[in-house]
């Protein structure tokens, strides 16, 4: 089998502005999202992702006309997110570019959301964004599904929810570890690996990257279909091209542009 | 020269539309039939449902003059469910009658794999075709699917595998299509998009 494991930077926007934080809070500016977007996929990232983690209604044209600005630059799919809430929504980022629709809060809101946009667009648009963290409390620790930037608990176990979502049409699940994310401690390799091993849909892990290892380590114990990163990416701490060199060292499968 | 890019709503119409004037050809978005006689050459992109692609091509009474540019001769090229509608049939939408231009059902990857098929594989090239040109084996394209078509010897000139082997690329004269999005595929993609381009000029 040759299908190559995917690299893919995610741009955090307020609507006009790439943003970064930890943990969802404490955000900075971090550029311009069709900069990074033309710097990317030059560089040999397999797709992109461009959140609205503000998400506002009065923001909504500034978004869709950063969207506008990263189709332009790219030669690679786009997936759009953040604040899609009806099929409306989603068809307008669509037009804007966007190859592939992410939903989340609305999605366990409404789960049929999820079935219309896949009778619209096909499942292979839909990605059902999911931010899961560990509950430690409960009587059996298990990963719990959060929502709203993941202030709230929506009282779903991750792994049901992720299978819930491709029977009702998802094409592709974006898995972040709110227990990781912005810590630089690594993917989660236990919650990739439950949720890639339970689902038929290819899984991108989220959360926690930092070096080349971390990326290896989802592709081979978590079983990840694709590796999301942020901050790393756009610090130029890492770079796509040798992080790609070294997977390939590892036997991974990547794809080099030409 | 005038490339028709036929627009019935599908997702990707504006990214093959970017693509194209990244190589200098600006299309024509054609919705009408009497828009596709003069065409030197023909895109049909799409992505999404089978059903979408065949409803929409007769809404727009689409389907005849389609048929009778490319028994015309005139350069086509089909992209993903582009390729699809070229075949009798889908098992993605058994009622409907496909454009029938090449026979043959077009059925589910099988479930032994992740599907949809989504991501960057490769081809294994099974017969030269001047759209592969400058292309090989090592080159990535950007696959987004469930369903795909068998390999026939007569039609596909390249395969991928992925569960099963399927048509990646198909030739039959004038008629070209591919299960990838080249307009998605960096460059390997355009590189394709550009031989395609030279049979229209």
């Amino acid at each position: 089998m040759s299908l190559a494991r995917r690299i893919i930077p995610c741009l955090d926007t307020d609507g006009a502005r790439v943003v970064k934080g930890v943990n969802f809070v404490g955000l900075r500016d971090a550029g311009d999202p069709a900069e990074l977007a033309a710097r990317y996929n030059a560089e040999g990232a397999d797709e992109l992702i461009v959140l609205d983690i503000a998400a506002s209604r009065d923001r909504r044209p500034t978004f869709l006309e950063t969207i506008r600005r990263v189709a332009t630059e790219l030669a690679i799919p786009l997936t759009a997110g953040g604040g899609i809430r009806s099929l409306e929504d989603a068809r307008s980022v669509v037009r804007a570019g966007a190859d592939k629709v992410a939903v989340n809060t609305a999605a366990v809101e409404r789960p049929e959301l999820i079935s219309e946009l896949s009778a619209e667009f096909g499942a292979q648009a839909v990605v059902l964004a999911i931010d899961a963290k560990l509950a430690k409390s409960a009587a059996a620790p298990h990963w719990d599904v959060r929502v709203r930037g993941g202030r709230d608990s929506a009282k779903l176990s991750a792994p049901l929810w992720a299978q819930r979502g491709v029977e009702l049409g998802a094409g592709e699940i974006l898995l972040t570890s709110m227990d990781r994310d912005g810590t630089q401690a690594g993917f989660d390799v236990s919650l990739t690996s439950a949720i890639s091993r339970t689902v038929s849909v290819p899984v991108i892990a989220s959360g926690g990257a930092k070096t080349p290892e971390h990326f290896a380590q989802v592709f081979s114990e978590g079983a990840a279909d694709a590796a999301l990163a942020a901050s790393i990416f756009h610090d130029g701490v890492q770079s796509i091209r040798s992080l790609k060199q070294f997977l390939a060292a590892q036997g991974i499968e990547v794809r080099f542009p030409c | 020269m005038t490339v028709a890019l036929i627009d019935y709503g599908a997702g990707n119409v504006p990214s093959v539309e970017r693509a194209l004037q990244k190589l200098g050809v600006t299309p024509r978005r054609v919705t009408r039939p009497d828009e596709l006689a003069c065409a030197s050459a023909i895109v049909l992109p799409g992505v999404g449902h089978y059903a979408a692609i065949i409803r929409a091509l007769d809404a727009q009474n689409l389907r005849r003059p389609l048929i009778e540019s490319l028994s015309r001769g005139t350069p086509f090229l089909g992209i993903c469910l582009g390729l699809q509608a070229l075949y009798a049939a889908s098992e993605e939408a058994p009622s409907l009658s496909g454009l029938g231009v090449l026979t043959g059902a077009v059925k589910s990857l099988p479930p032994t794999v992740k599907l949809p098929h989504m991501g960057w594989n490769r081809l294994r090239i099974l017969s030269p075709s001047p759209v592969l040109e400058g292309i090989s084996d090592a080159d990535y394209f950007y696959f987004a699917h469930t369903f795909a078509a068998a390999t026939t010897a007569e039609t596909s000139v390249a395969a991928c595998d992925y569960g099963e082997p399927f048509t990646a690329v198909l030739q039959r004269a004038n008629v070209f299509a591919t299960q990838f999005h080249p307009e998605k595929s960096g460059a390997a993609g355009a590189r394709l998009l550009q031989n395609f381009l030279r049979l229209a000029a």
